[in-house]
């Protein structure tokens, strides 16, 4: 193994619109019976950017709102309010009613479940030529459609004969990676993975992460990584967002953000992480502060900062840091209103704080 | 074998696994799952099985349960608790020896509860139907074993779906020990919850350890999890153990290239960024021989060329 550092360089900063911006993102299911006007805000106020040839981690709690997020970017649901850009062009406008085929060429999804999302009945060859067919990338004849089906093979790491395998004859690993290779297909500049890699056996996910690092690397094609796994989105992601009851509460660069996380409930999270480095060092006590902070908090770090100011009425965002590594928080003081998702934290902590 | 004698400190090993071997047996072809597995734990030692699905883990689980039913069946080995023969009880000993000896929380446990009955009537359960309490009596305690895992006794007249998944958890953990166990066998106990409850209840289980004694049994894939709670560790591939050693050891110095892949699987939190390496796709360890002590305390199965090397691995779609 070598140690060589990472780049964690993105290719080219260039001044051009960004692959995809997401701005003022809402999104509320109602709840109830029939006649209930009742309803459950997953999303509020969603603003993300991922430049070009970027990957963006997005991390938070089951319930949090982060797959609502990507079912709406990807035009799976439809959001209650907010734009969805790419190439600066809003894509909930342009195509009012549902997705339209350009729109499925820029942006691709890979799932979560790589045995729910290929079709048993079909062999490998299948998924990736009706890809092509749909999206008319195949080429004019036969032998350049034959000529991609390999490329795209050989991309994803499996070798050509698996293309007459049917899904049932192929491992977790490999079938994920048949399906990010249906995805790449279509040449999109966008790939939604959504925890691509919580199905999978754990001596294969790194691999999975690589060929999902190797695509952004040599074709430039920018990801939002969706996972609750904090040490993989560091390892993969340049950007790092967290999510928190359907809003965004804090993001920077991946290594200043999981080292100097500044919101209590990123805290909160770094804290859970099990590593063997610093075992034993979970402290109740400390927990059920954090839990309260991100709950109930009365104080913000950067109270008194003249050049940044909180308010407990609108998420305004403090600067952490070098600017370079550009890590914002939301003020501490702000919380989402009730109602909001993510009930996971505000179930649990009078009993933890009973006992602490 | 040697591997049985080495436990953490020098006390009586309570449960011991020798040579162990479990088949699924079918009508065209048989399967081996756990093939001459042994170990053994100590008092109070916390001992953790990791392995990936399929590996044969929570097969010897249930086997030290005698849970196992058609078509699995118990081909050779022996196992033995405190001496005596679990393979040998009758139905009336093997029913005092689950529970009381020997208890279990199970993968997604939080779902084993009976939605239709309290907690409160499901904890009395146990006591009155194996310790032979009476209802009151039975009521109080199970008040108290609630509040053992730091849940308020008046929770024990909710219903399992007004509870957190946490919640939930903690509550078939309050289950398990509640006639004090020697040994408690904790299948994957957190994977179904998130990862800030999954920390909570994994120190619960260390305090309730250290609070009763008991030893652990621990099964898990997430390798992090176990270096952090087990003393001991054995890694599970294809019904054999490949490395067994304390969990410090197999952390720092993992020597079988399949726990190198597994160790590998979860990217540190601090330090910088450098490139792993997983085990490539279809690679397969085949024929495992059995573990040669590489250090003291520390037992690997030596790796032939043929068999580890990714180059010459059999694909899994080719070998069809």
């Amino acid at each position: 193994m070598s140690h060589a550092v990472l780049s964690s360089q993105r290719p080219s900063a260039d001044t051009e619109a960004p692959a995809l911006e997401v701005r003022g993102l809402g999104k509320s299911f109602p709840i109830g019976g029939l006649f209930s006007r009742d309803s459950v805000r997953a999303l509020h106020g969603v603003d993300l950017t991922i430049g070009r040839g970027e990957i963006v981690a997005l991390v938070g709690e089951s319930g949090s709102g982060k797959s609502t997020l990507a079912r709406c970017v990807a035009r799976l649901e439809k959001p209650s309010s907010g734009q969805i850009l790419i190439d600066g062009v809003d894509v909930l406008k342009r195509d009012r009613f549902q997705a339209s085929r350009a729109f499925r060429s820029q942006l691709q999804m890979v799932f979560q479940d790589p045995f729910g999302s290929l079709n048993p009945a079909h062999r490998v060859e299948h998924f990736l030529r009706r890809s092509l067919a749909i999206h008319r990338k195949g080429g004019n004849s036969e032998t350049a459609t034959q000529q991609r089906l390999g490329e795209l093979m050989t991309t994803v790491g499996l070798q050509a004969d698996m293309l007459n395998s049917y899904p049932h004859e192929l491992s977790g690993g490999q079938r994920q990676r048949v399906a990010i290779a249906r995805a790449l297909a279509v040449e999109p500049q966008v790939i939604l993975a959504d925890e691509p890699t919580s199905m999978l056996d754990v001596s294969v996910r790194i691999g999975v992460l690589n060929l999902m690092r190797k695509l952004r690397d040599e074709q430039g094609i920018s990801m939002l990584y969706i996972t609750h796994d904090l040490a993989s989105a560091r390892y993969l992601a340049d950007r790092t967002v967290v999510m928190f009851a359907g809003e965004l509460v804090e993001e920077g660069e991946s290594l200043d953000l999981l080292a100097n996380p500044a919101h209590p409930y990123t805290q909160l999270l770094v804290s859970a992480v099990p590593d063997p480095a610093r075992a034993g060092s979970y402290d109740p006590v400390r927990r059920a502060e954090l839990r309260q902070a991100v709950m109930a908090s009365t104080t913000c770090t950067f109270d008194g900062d003249p050049n940044q100011a909180c308010s407990a009425e609108e998420p305004v965002r403090h600067r952490v840091g070098d600017p370079e590594n550009s890590h914002w928080v939301r003020c501490h003081l702000y919380r989402p209103q009730p109602g909001a998702g993510g009930h996971a934290l505000a179930a649990e902590p009078t009993d933890n704080t009973a006992s602490a | 074998m040697t591997v049985s004698q080495v436990s953490f400190g020098s006390h009586e090993p309570v449960l011991e696994v020798k040579n162990l071997t479990v088949k699924y047996i079918g009508d065209t072809r048989s399967t081996t799952a756990v093939d001459r597995v042994s170990f053994s734990i100590g008092t109070g030692e916390v001992f953790g099985l990791a392995g990936e699905s399929g590996c044969g883990k929570s097969t010897i689980a249930n086997s030290v349960m005698r849970l196992l039913k058609d078509p699995a069946k118990i081909a050779g080995g022996s196992i033995s608790f405190g001496g005596k023969d679990v393979l040998a009880m009758s139905q009336e000993e093997l029913r005092r020896f689950r529970w009381q000896d020997v208890a279990m929380v199970f993968q997604s446990a939080m779902n084993s509860l009976n939605p239709v009955l309290t907690i409160g009537e499901q904890i009395v359960d146990i006591f009155t139907t194996h310790a032979g309490y009476t209802r009151k009596e039975s009521l109080r305690r199970a008040g108290e074993l609630l509040e053992l895992v730091r849940i308020d006794s008046a929770r024990l007249k909710s219903y399992p779906h007004q509870l957190s998944g946490g919640m939930r958890q903690r509550a078939v953990i309050a289950m398990a020990v509640a006639l004090k166990p020697s040994v408690l066998i904790l299948d994957e106990p957190t994977t179904a919850l998130d990862v800030v409850v999954q920390q909570e209840i994994m120190a619960q289980i260390k305090e309730l350890q250290r609070e009763l004694g008991f030893s652990v049994l621990f099964i898990t894939h997430d390798m992090s999890l176990m270096v952090e709670l087990s003393h001991r560790m054995a890694v599970m591939y294809g019904g054999r153990i490949v490395e067994t050693a304390k969990a410090q050891d197999v952390y720092t110095n993992p020597r079988h290239p399949y726990t190198q892949a597994l160790m590998s699987a979860f990217p540190p939190l601090t330090g910088p960024r450098v490139p792993l390496t997983g085990l490539p796709d279809g690679v397969k360890f085949r024929n495992i021989p059995d573990l040669t002590e590489a250090a003291p305390g520390h037992f690997v199965a030596p790796v032939s060329a043929d068999a580890s090397a990714a180059d010459t691995a059999i694909m899994e779609g080719a070998a069809r």
